[in-house]
């Protein structure tokens, strides 16, 4: 019975320097010794092979095409003036005033029965669907059973993420996160320097790198020569606590936000000894001045790291970019805008929060084949003159949105838990009466 | 939805030969096996209680619907009367009236009376939309009622009412001061229901 106990022994020290070894090490000095390329590129050859295998069974079996990036019903593009002036055309008109007629009902009802079945809004608070499956059992929607082969190469694929992929991460994680806490923590104990901010800067990095690979996160960059400086304030799309590892990898950043109890909490507390973050008390955070003046004052002091904020203040699913908070962009200083897009073939990294709570989403990631992603730095951009917070808030999302290849939405990412507000709908109503109240007035004359 | 309907739902899925016959027995109403099932599944992420019904809440979670003017009479329509809950089955039925018209040449042999979608069957929803009591006929109060929802608060009582009046006089044939369906159809008689009341898949 020792005996067994000495093996397991020797075998996971043995497991542990080579993962440290491997690994960990290379991972810190930003050193890629290859196998994430490899792996990648066996995973791609895989499942453009399954994409044909499925997509020869498909034609023997009809089945369901999948949903197109256009949607799926047709929708007309015209506005509210154009399409009910479309159908009042073949309406006699009346000459005694007013312009109403029966028919502009049938507006407001395509309408209507258009979004029922296809929304704009509720489709990004749910994961994206896949044109082609990806042989993870998660995404399986409309797929079924092809061939054997097929079938082998989803079980090989369960037991290779599950049994060898999972524990690897797993074992990263713990390594990432530990040394987070452990170097944050001695680096607080130094006194103010240059020193102590490099050190700081590496401790960050070099665990944000090595939960990178703990994800088999494979990250390009492009124009890195846009990075957010010092004194500025960096803003990016948000699809899952993920980006906070992607952005993190190549640069260091103060991160904005709630103060957690647990491990998030301690994990926050440590950080925050080594560097300045801005942490904020739930009660805090309902007083916007008092929040606002914390992050002018970060920013105003030029020493310190850009604030990251994600101003959609929600997940959203990474096919659009919706409504951007005004706060961020009150405060002054320069925003750099970040894109991040992730590609949903190797693993999807929404964070659906009604569906999964953190750790299930963790081991979703964890057991996913890997995360890829883009990540593209913008040019800085300032408010110009004339130009108040809201409207610089939607120029810089459509620049985002633009380079992302997302939908740039303005609806609000708050809809995943709350009703939309009546305002949007008396702005209807009022967009309708002037279509009724102004021919009735043309008429009187 | 009953055991039956779950049983259909599973015989759609997984069915490996197209068999119109089967389920077009399981739901009468011709759309082709992608968009029922297109539908199903759009049924199902609007069910937040997960219990194979929709609630008039469910409906008004969708922000764009929830913003239209006639969004409530809209919602109305998906519930037959007295009733809170709309099954599949209902909810396909009320969808089905949208179907473009020139499907039914491709499903001559669902003859059970008119089909759903026909141009008829289109101005009657219409007609729906305004007959709040299901009387069969569009009285003052009604119109005054359902162009107050469409307008909000940016017309006054007396220009809406001048509006009401005018609508009913131009339809009104028989002198009831009420517009019946049959008036309703000879007004709306030039105007292009088929195109304007369909909604069509793109696949």
């Amino acid at each position: 019975m020792e005996g067994a106990w000495e093996i397991a022994f020797v075998l996971f020290q043995v497991w542990l320097s080579i993962v440290v070894g491997l690994i960990v090490l290379p991972a810190m000095f930003g050193v890629s010794l290859g196998f994430t390329d490899i792996y990648i590129k066996v995973l791609v050859k895989t499942l453009e092979w399954a994409t044909l295998r499925i997509q020869r069974g498909q034609k023997e079996q009809p089945t369901l095409p999948s949903q197109s990036a256009n949607g799926i019903i047709e929708k007309d593009d015209g506005s509210m003036e154009e399409e009910i002036g479309e159908l009042r055309r073949s309406h006699p008109k009346n000459l005694a005033g007013g312009d109403f007629t029966m028919c502009d009902a049938f507006y407001f009802c395509k309408k209507g029965i258009e979004n029922i079945v296809e929304d704009q809004v509720t489709q990004r608070f749910t994961s994206e669907e896949l044109a082609s499956w990806n042989l993870l059992t998660r995404t399986n929607n409309n797929f079924r059973y092809i061939s054997v082969r097929l079938t082998i190469i989803w079980g090989l694929g369960v037991f290779i993420r599950y049994c060898i992929l999972l524990p690897l991460r797993i074992t990263l994680a713990v390594i990432g996160l530990s040394w987070l806490v452990i170097g944050t923590t001695l680096v607080g104990l130094l006194p103010s320097s240059n020193a102590k901010n490099w050190l700081s800067d590496l401790v960050h990095i070099t665990c944000y790198r090595i939960c990178a690979r703990g994800l088999s996160a494979t990250i390009r960059y492009h124009n890195k020569e846009n990075r957010p400086k010092k004194g500025g304030i960096c803003v990016a799309n948000h699809t899952s606590p993920i980006d906070i590892v992607i952005l993190a990898n190549d640069g260091c950043y103060a991160m904005v936000g709630q103060v957690h109890g647990g491990l998030m909490g301690v994990i926050q507390r440590s950080m925050v000894r080594s560097c300045p973050h801005v942490w904020f008390e739930r009660s805090e955070m309902k007083d916007r001045h008092a929040v606002a003046k914390r992050l002018k004052d970060h920013i105003a002091d030029k020493t310190k790291l850009p604030i990251l904020i994600f101003p959609e203040g929600t997940c959203i699913n990474n096919t659009s970019v919706m409504m951007f908070k005004k706060g961020s962009f009150e405060i002054g200083g320069t925003i750099y805008p970040v894109a991040i897009k992730y590609d949903p073939q190797f693993g999807d990294a929404f964070w659906n929060s009604a569906k999964n709570n953190m750790v299930s989403y963790l081991l979703r990631m964890m057991t996913s084949w890997a995360i890829v992603c883009n990540m593209w730095y913008l040019p800085p951009m300032t408010r110009q003159d004339g130009e108040d917070a809201v409207q610089f808030a939607n120029r810089v999302k459509s620049a985002i949105a633009h380079q992302g290849g997302l939908v740039d939405l303005s609806w609000d990412g708050g809809l995943k838990r709350e009703k939309v507000k009546e305002s949007f709908k008396e702005e209807q109503q009022k967009m309708y009466s002037s279509m009724i109240v102004v021919n009735m007035n043309e008429s009187l004359n | 939805m009953g055991l039956q309907g779950w049983r259909n739902v599973l015989a759609l899925k997984t069915s490996k030969n197209n068999n119109r016959a089967a389920w077009q027995r399981a739901f009468p109403v011709p759309l082709s096996h992608s968009q029922i099932t297109r539908l199903y599944s759009r049924f199902h992420s609007l069910d937040k209680g997960e219990n194979g019904a929709l609630s008039r809440e469910d409906f008004q979670r969708i922000p764009e619907l929830a913003i239209n003017p006639l969004g409530d009479r809209i919602i109305n329509a998906f519930f037959p009367e007295g009733e809170d809950q709309a099954n599949f089955r209902g909810f396909m039925r009320t969808l089905a009236h949208f179907r473009p018209v020139e499907d039914n040449e491709k499903n001559k042999d669902l003859t059970s009376g008119e089909p759903l979608n026909s141009r008829t069957n289109k101005l009657l929803f219409a007609f729906r939309l305004y007959d709040l009591d299901r009387d069969d006929k569009i009285s003052r109060d009604e119109l005054l009622q359902v162009l107050r929802m469409m307008v909000g608060v940016n017309i006054s009582d007396e220009q809406l009412g001048s509006i009401a009046d005018r609508t009913i006089q131009e339809a009104d044939t028989n002198g009831d001061m009420c517009i019946s369906f049959s008036e309703f159809i000879k007004v709306l008689e030039k105007v292009d229901v088929e195109q304007k009341m369909s909604i069509r898949f793109l696949h």
